[in-house]
């Protein structure tokens, strides 16, 4: 029968496509399971979820097996005759109690492991305040005094139409976040916007962030190492670009980080200080522009009709400098447009409005300089 | 078991038949008649189904390899929206509901459904939804962008003009569904055949008389939630905006309120398709047709007491989580039950496997291994770790896809000889299933995988230790794509056609609509109340 061969070439075809799946397995295991991590929650979370995992294996085993059992003996080309039988109380009371039994054995140990997960409050010794912004993540060491934002590196953009062979592609970042190991972070959640998730999956945080909340989550990072993550949750066009990178560092490298980030955020806030040439001022205002509107206006300045307009011949581009300050500073109420006063420096916020007012056909000719952001400040 | 032709038994009445339906189109636009207004909705869910289908091979397309290719990232959370909504609230739930004309009626020995002229309306609303639905990815703007479950302030502050166009396009779908869940309620309460008493009706007509409860139920909470959303974006209010002191996390609870049982919605009329095929094909009654009934009446029950088990990860407190997660995994309990009993009614059977019954067992495996995923997911705290990835996605295509939709098609090839009076090609049938089961396997199952391994859905571009299994899955979505290209060449050609189907149609059907009704039926079931032993 056509039927026969058929099922025969196909059932080859199958057997093709499970091979290569292991073949994959064998090349790369990380990519097959869930990861262990590097905290006590990940490891814990890891055999639970083994666990819960087996379980369902062994009950699959079992239902298909009298299943194909069935198939293959109670079939009617056997000369199988039914059986009359349609209800029988003692299995069916023994199919209902025995899942009951299994789910109370599964849900002890996941009641203690999510107990130990939501402590977040007791005893940390790091608060990281996190803000998820269309589409990047601002991160505030709130004991230290530092802030900074965190993009998707350039180096991942220039690749994007063809990125074999580019490693770490989509999950690296011009500023990672650096953390000591073996402390007790505390993570706290807020959104400047939509919806975010912040998941690094070998940390075992995954947390939404949420306007109007604050949302907290904790890690105590076992070995160093650097720990790649993403936004979880659908937050607009570019989700899938804001990825996360957390340095997990000695206490002591920890420590010097810090001072170095701190003098380099110092020397930034300086530079607002002294006057900045045009030609300085468009080549920093173009890297910003890049890393943070083109999302959006796009890399021409096109926008999108209908969603984000157009910064060539707009308007607020080319009209009077004050506006144009106000609305790149406060953003608009309403809409996508965020207040970027917190999210960039004076320089940057004076380059990349120089920019847009004599880029994309747009030709001002004047210049916006870091002191006068300052002090609109 | 004997089989009696209608013919015997109506000819009295053949008069009355014959004057039949209208000519032309007016037959269609003006039909009250259940037969008629099934044949609706099923073509109108088979269309949406190729829209849909098609949206989702963009969707795979893009992520073939990685890097951005063939859509821009705003373009494909376009397709990703729309392919989720039109899957569920224009293939599946149609799908679902045109099964119920068709069959309800003759299940229960009634003439038609109870309310034909709302049934004709009911319908017709709904290509008018689509069309204004999906007219947005043609607007300034584009379409929906925000996901099928429109999470707020996307779905508000941050969305489409185009928006507005949506959220009136799914008050008509929920009107429409309304309608029908009424008229199912009305006609099975009220129509059916002195002796038919609710214990003794098909399982079929048992699960759409939950279902449409909870369609009642749940409806208008959609629809409450679409026009808090309409209010937040034209007319001042904060319900979902934290800025003028709103929630966006109540969108959540209301959007899931009415989500969760949306699920059920879209399965228990499945249980009720597997319930009639199993027994058919393996020649012995259905195993605890009573554990059955109650199993799906507390299925719906819990549905509506689980529904922040999708929002483990939004900051809830720990008791509000331990609840979730103890009532959710509780479900388990009747699915298991159902599953039992399939299985124990093909124990000792003499099966044969004719190609509903296939895909009836290809449902009872695959909706099997999506509802163990769904125990997995209903452990609060790996949740945290499995939310949002490719695992849920793998874990929901396994219930919708092999679950929902591969009932509806079981139940296409176990009903169409009955409706139409040919048989289907049998070889062609049972291409179809190796085909689509083979296909759709590895469409889904590396999604497991890829979730575990860390990536999250809704992206339309990944890191490079993803690239292998997304190019299988999306080999598997192509074939599963083509073969459902050739399922609609299977049904034209058999709705043409075939060899003559016998009025019981299969050696081993019960029923009112197999043992008292003519293949194809007449126009009006049963004008005569059948006798029912």
């Amino acid at each position: 029968m056509i039927f026969n061969k058929l099922s025969e070439r196909l059932s080859a075809a199958l057997a093709g496509v499970l091979s290569m799946l292991f073949v994959s397995a064998a090349d790369a295991e990380y990519a097959l399971n869930m990861t262990r991590g590097v905290t006590p929650i990940s490891r814990d979370l890891y055999g639970l979820h083994m666990i819960v995992l087996w379980i369902c294996v062994v009950i699959a085993i079992v239902v298909f097996g009298v299943m194909i059992w069935s198939i293959i003996y109670h079939r009617k080309s056997r000369g199988a005759v039914a059986a009359n039988f349609h209800e029988n109380a003692q299995v069916e009371v023994f199919w209902t109690v025995g899942p009951l039994v299994i789910l109370i054995a599964i849900a002890i140990p996941a009641t203690a492991t999510l107990i130990d997960l939501e402590d977040a409050k007791t005893n940390a010794d790091i608060n990281l305040q996190v803000t998820g912004i269309q589409w990047k993540w601002k991160y505030n060491y709130i004991d230290e005094d530092l802030v900074f934002i965190s993009t998707l590196a350039q180096s991942s953009r220039d690749v994007i139409k063809d990125p074999a062979g580019h490693e770490n592609y989509l999950l690296e970042v011009d500023q990672p976040i650096v953390l000591p190991i073996n402390k007790k972070i505390r993570f706290l959640f807020h959104s400047d916007d939509v919806l975010h998730a912040w998941w690094v999956p070998a940390l075992a945080v995954k947390q939404d962030v949420v306007p109007g909340f604050i949302n907290d989550s904790w890690a105590v990072i076992e070995k160093t190492g650097t720990y790649r993550g993403q936004c979880a949750e659908l937050c607009g066009k570019d989700h899938g670009f804001m990825p996360i990178v957390v340095e997990a560092v000695t206490q002591g490298e920890y420590e010097q980080w810090l001072v170095d980030k701190k003098a380099e955020a110092a020397a930034i806030a300086e530079s607002a200080d002294k006057e900045w040439s045009m030609q300085d001022l468009l080549a920093q205002g173009e890297t910003v522009y890049k890393g943070n509107c083109a999302a959006c206006h796009g890399p021409t300045g096109a926008g999108i009709p209908g969603v984000f307009p157009a910064l060539s011949n707009s308007p607020v581009a080319t009209g009077d400098p004050a506006g144009h300050i106000n609305i790149v500073m406060n953003g608009k109420a309403g809409t996508a447009m965020a207040a970027y006063k917190s999210q960039l420096s004076d320089v940057d916020l004076a380059a990349v409005i120089t920019f847009e007012r004599n880029s994309f056909g747009n030709s001002v000719g004047d210049m916006v300089q870091p002191s006068a952001i300052k002090n609109s400040r | 078991m004997t089989t009696i032709t209608a013919d015997d038994d109506h000819d009295p009445h053949a008069a009355h038949d014959d004057h039949g339906p209208d000519k032309g189109l007016t037959r269609w636009i003006t039909t009250t008649n259940h037969k008629d207004i099934g044949t609706l909705y099923l073509w109108l869910a088979f269309i949406m189904f190729l829209t849909g289908g098609t949206m989702a091979m963009v969707i795979r397309l893009e992520l073939f390899q990685p890097g951005l290719q063939f859509v821009e990232p705003g373009f494909f959370n376009q397709m990703t929206t729309m392919h989720g909504l039109i899957m569920v609230f224009g293939a599946i739930m149609p799908a679902f509901v045109g099964l119920a004309n068709w069959l309800i009626p003759m299940m229960i020995g009634a003439p038609d459904m109870a309310l034909p002229r709302m049934n004709n309306w009911s319908f017709w609303i709904l290509p008018f939804a689509f069309t204004m639905l999906a007219s947005t990815l043609f607007m300034e703007g584009g379409g929906p962008a925000f996901g099928w479950t429109f999470y707020a302030p996307l779905s508000t502050t941050f969305a489409p003009d185009s928006t507005d166009y949506f959220i009136f396009a799914v008050h008509l779908m929920g009107i429409s569904s309304v309608m029908g869940a009424i008229n199912v309620i009305a006609t099975i309460l009220n129509m059916r055949a002195p002796g038919m008493t609710l214990m003794k009706m098909p399982l079929f007509v048992w699960t759409w008389l939950i279902t449409a409860y909870l369609l009642i139920a749940v409806m208008p909470v959609l629809a409450g939630a679409v026009t808090m959303m309409l209010t937040d974006r034209h007319f001042g209010t904060s319900f979902f905006d934290a800025a003028g002191g709103g929630d966006p996390v109540l969108f959540q609870h209301i959007f899931w309120f009415f989500g969760h049982p949306e699920v059920y919605i879209m399965i228990l009329p499945a249980f009720g398709v597997i319930s009639a095929i199993v027994p058919t094909f393996a020649r012995k009654r259905l195993f605890g047709y009573d554990s059955m009934v109650y199993a799906v009446a507390s299925i719906a029950i819990l549905s509506f007491l689980v529904w922040a088990h999708h929002m483990f990860t939004t900051g809830m407190p720990v008791a509000g989580e331990l609840y979730f997660m103890y009532a959710t995994i509780l479900i388990s309990v009747p699915t298991g039950v159902k599953v039992f009993n399939w299985v124990s009614t093909m124990w000792k059977g003499s099966m044969t496997f004719e190609t509903p019954m296939l895909w009836a067992l290809g449902f009872i495996v695959m909706f099997t291994i999506g509802g163990l995923s769904g125990l997995m997911l209903g452990v609060a705290p790996v949740d945290t770790q499995y939310h949002d990835t490719y695992f849920v996605v793998a874990h929901f295509h396994y219930v919708l896809v092999t679950g929902a939709l591969y009932s509806i098609i079981a139940a296409f090839y176990y009903w169409v000889p009955k409706w139409t009076g040919h048989m289907y090609n049998e070889t062609h049938g049972k291409i179809h299933f190796w085909w689509s089961t083979i296909a759709v396997n590895v469409l889904f199952f590396p999604q497991h995988f890829l979730g575990l391994a860390g990536m999250p859905r809704r992206i339309p571009d990944y890191a490079l230790q993803f690239a292998e299994f997304n190019m299988i899955s999306s080999i598997g979505g192509f074939a599963f794509g083509l073969a459902q290209v050739f399922f609609l060449y299977i049904v034209i050609k058999t709705i043409k056609g075939g060899e003559k189907a016998s009025d019981l149609v299969w050696e081993g059907a019960t029923g009112l609509e197999f043992e008292e009704l003519s293949s194809p039926p007449p126009y009006h079931s049963f004008t005569v109340a059948p006798d029912i032993k």
